[in-house]
């Protein structure tokens, strides 16, 4: 393996590894623009000069393979001047737009020139015109003025999606970026080319105007859109209730995570968010008495004496969802079939959405291999407990986040509130089934909590809580943990941290993990399940 | 702890005989007046002018000049076709230290100015007179030269301005008629425009 010295420091890295991935390992940022490591290497911008020993002159390190005995310097005053002057001629049409640039606080372009740049423009000449604010497709806004022509979009549209349908058109700087005729980047991934771009031509149409990027806070957490589980940032704006029409998410982004997505994410889950700001639960629902306002002290207490009011556990039952954690899982699982008997499922019927070979999963609940690996698949059946339900053989049923109009079918769910004693319905949006329960408990949505999802291909990963509770919804966990309180049960777990401890004590698939061994990617620790057939 | 003692100053005798002091207070009083009263008389038949008589500004019917940098009431500045020259970026909001600035931008028809205050209000009984949002707009867009002092209100809605008192300062509260100019239509006439308080019921 090619010894290289790069800055002073030695490294060895596998032949054909390029001076900038070495550099990357050493930990040392070369500026990139058309560089992505999940691309071709196109080698057009220029930014990433460096120089090499015994060259002549400096060398591009995004494609220039390593050699033995290279020395490469990335900070000397040579690779400096050059890379300045190649941020001078990137700035030379691009407009003055900063402030009304979506981009910017988070653009290459003004982080390089306030890293390296800061040279006095000589560009007097009046700059290139182009178009600006041309609409691409559903989501994504281009404007060519700032336009560098580093080609990633282009080189995203033709190698991860091949799709193809973005080009660049003519020469010198006439050059433009844009769409070949008749087409539309309304691919399923199509706004990944806006967190590709380094600078402000892509952005995002939905995202637009709605916040100043420095105004938004990021949690890392995955995305429940699929059982794909793709990591994500979420941006959120934590105290500007006047923009973004006082919703909370703002917009999600990709976080890289090389098992599960890479780089990229599908629109699907990126514009997913909008439920977890709009019609929401945000109070306590139950039945009239006594003028009473329902709280979370009488509607557990009820529950609670509802529950024990049960001649017989097996007429309590629980349709789970796996939309819950995997802490919550277990929870439901210890409280209700092990303690209580219960009836309890996450097995509801199948409803398949699209999906493709990349990233996009049918199932569209994030945890059902957890519930599965928690032995809550198929163990029972949501339609059997309902059937029963309607027969009379249940007093108590608990249904979390599912719609059961929307699973039963109309007739059956409209007749559950009568032949129950009682139906509860927790979830974190308003949905018909809400209507018709007898007691509403308002939760929070998956970025509101802390918990363990684990994904298609068997990766235990860690959603993290963003923001508090909307409203006054409750986290599942601690409703469950509540309710255990008032049935008498002994549970010495304060929080899902120690439930979790408990839960990777219990079932063998999650070892002896812990939060921190979970860390931000994520821990494989079943087989990748076989595609489920049709 | 050391405890420092501090005794309070006692009267002296010449003090607790008061009509001395009593004295002294009145001829202080009484030199101004006679000063004041002679200087002004003599300024009346253009005598002694080089020497300046005690003043008193008949506010608000006589107003102090201001310094050209004199920090008052904010103002939007227009273009020529009277809209406002504000492109909603947002930096006043972000660099105001108070937080008394509220922007919500909107897409402008011409794609060569991308965006324009939808809503531009500032709460001026939270602003501090800083002066960061002129200093940092980068469009000349907002000044605080109107030379507005007397910003009283009975309630802290009515602190709060809109882009209808920004962009015209001799405008005031509740605004029924809108004059601005802008490329899209203000609530008052059923547009997007809006104001920090609702638009006047039409009837």
């Amino acid at each position: 393996m090619p010894r290289l010295t790069i800055d002073g420091r030695e490294i060895e890295v596998p032949a054909g590894t390029t001076v900038i991935q070495a550099a990357e390992k050493l930990g040392i940022f070369i500026p990139r623009y058309c560089y992505h490591p999940g691309l071709s290497i196109a080698g057009n911008c220029r930014i990433c000069l460096v120089e090499v020993e015994k060259f002549p002159k400096l060398q591009i390190a995004c494609n220039m393979p390593v050699a033995d005995g290279m020395v490469v310097h990335t900070k000397s005053e040579n690779a400096e001047d050059g890379r300045r002057a190649v941020l001078e001629f990137l700035l030379a049409n691009h407009p003055l737009d900063c402030p009304v640039c979506d981009q910017s606080g988070e653009c290459d372009l003004q982080n390089f020139y306030m890293n390296f740049g800061l040279y006095d423009p000589r560009f007097r000449e009046q700059k290139n015109k182009k178009k600006k604010a041309v609409e691409l497709g559903p989501h994504v806004m281009l404007d060519q003025e700032r336009c560098i022509l580093c080609s990633r979009c282009v080189r995203f549209t033709d190698e991860i999606t091949k799709t193809g349908e973005f080009g660049i058109f003519n020469r010198g700087d006439r050059a433009e970026l844009g769409l070949y005729p008749g087409e539309v980047l309304d691919n399923p991934y199509a706004t990944n080319v806006v967190d590709i771009c380094p600078v402000g031509a892509l952005t995002e149409r939905d995202f637009r105007f709605k916040a100043r990027v420095w105004y938004l806070s990021s949690a890392p957490t995955v995305c429940n859109g699929c059982s794909q589980g793709c990591n994500i940032d979420l941006h959120f704006l934590p105290d500007r209730p006047h923009l973004n029409d006082g919703a909370r998410v703002v917009r999600v982004k990709p976080r890289y995570n090389a098992e599960v997505n890479e780089w990229w994410l599908c629109d699907e889950g990126r514009f997913g968010f909008g439920w977890v700001d709009r019609g929401r639960l945000g109070a306590v629902r139950g039945p009239k008495t006594n003028g009473a306002e329902a709280t979370w002290e009488t509607a557990l207490a009820a529950i609670s004496e509802a529950i024990s009011g049960a001649s017989d556990g097996a007429r309590v039952g629980v349709i789970a969802s796996t939309q819950l954690t995997c802490e919550e899982l277990f929870l439901v699982r210890e409280i209700f079939r092990k303690s209580l008997g219960a009836r309890v499922t996450a097995s509801v019927p199948e409803r398949p959405g699209s999906s493709d070979d990349f990233l996009v999963k049918a199932d569209k609940t994030p945890n059902t291999r957890g519930a599965t690996l928690l032995g809550l698949m198929g163990s029972d059946d949501a339609e059997a407990i309902v059937n029963d339900a309607l027969a009379g053989e249940l007093d108590v049923l608990w249904i979390f986040e599912h719609d059961a109009i929307d699973l039963f079918g109309e007739e059956k769910a409209r007749k559950l509130p009568e032949k129950l004693r009682l139906l509860v319905f927790s979830g974190t949006n308003e949905s018909a089934t809400a209507d018709l329960a007898h007691w509403v408990l308002p939760t929070a949505a998956y970025v509101e909590k802390d918990g363990t999802f684990v994904n298609h291909h068997g990766r235990l990963q860690r959603v993290g809580p963003a923001f508090p509770p909307f409203g006054d919804s409750r986290e599942d966990w601690r409703v469950l943990m509540d309710l255990a309180r008032m049935l008498d049960l002994p549970l010495e777990w304060r929080g899902p941290r120690e439930v979790f401890r408990a839960l990777a004590e219990a079932e063998a698939p999650f070892g002896d993990l812990t939060y921190d061994k979970i860390g931000s990617d994520g821990v494989a620790i079943a087989p990748a399940e076989e595609a489920a057939a049709p | 702890m050391a405890v420092k003692v501090v005794r309070r100053p006692e009267l002296t005798f010449w003090e607790k005989l008061y009509l001395p002091q009593i004295y002294c207070g009145l001829k202080i009083t009484f030199r101004h007046f006679f000063k004041n009263l002679f200087l002004h008389l003599a300024h009346r038949v253009g005598r002694l002018k080089g020497h300046r008589a005690g003043v008193t500004v008949q506010y608000p019917e006589e107003l102090r000049p201001l310094m050209s940098r004199f920090r008052s009431r904010h103002r939007l500045t227009q273009r020529d076709d009277g809209s406002p020259r504000c492109v909603g970026c947002m930096l006043c909001e972000t660099v105001c230290p108070a937080k008394c600035i509220t922007i919500v931008p909107g897409e402008h028809p011409d794609p060569h100015v991308e965006k324009f205050p939808v809503r531009f209000d500032i709460n001026l009984g939270v602003c501090v007179y800083c002066g960061y949002c002129v200093e940092v707009c980068p469009e000349d867009a907002i000044r605080m030269d109107t030379g507005i002092l007397d910003v009283a209100a009975y309630s802290r809605d009515a602190m709060k301005l809109d882009i209808h008192e920004l962009m015209d300062p001799k405008l005031r509260k509740p605004v029924e008629r809108c004059d601005l100019d802008f490329p899209h239509k203000c609530e008052v006439h059923g547009g997007d425009m809006k104001g920090s308080w609702p638009a006047p019921e039409t009837p």
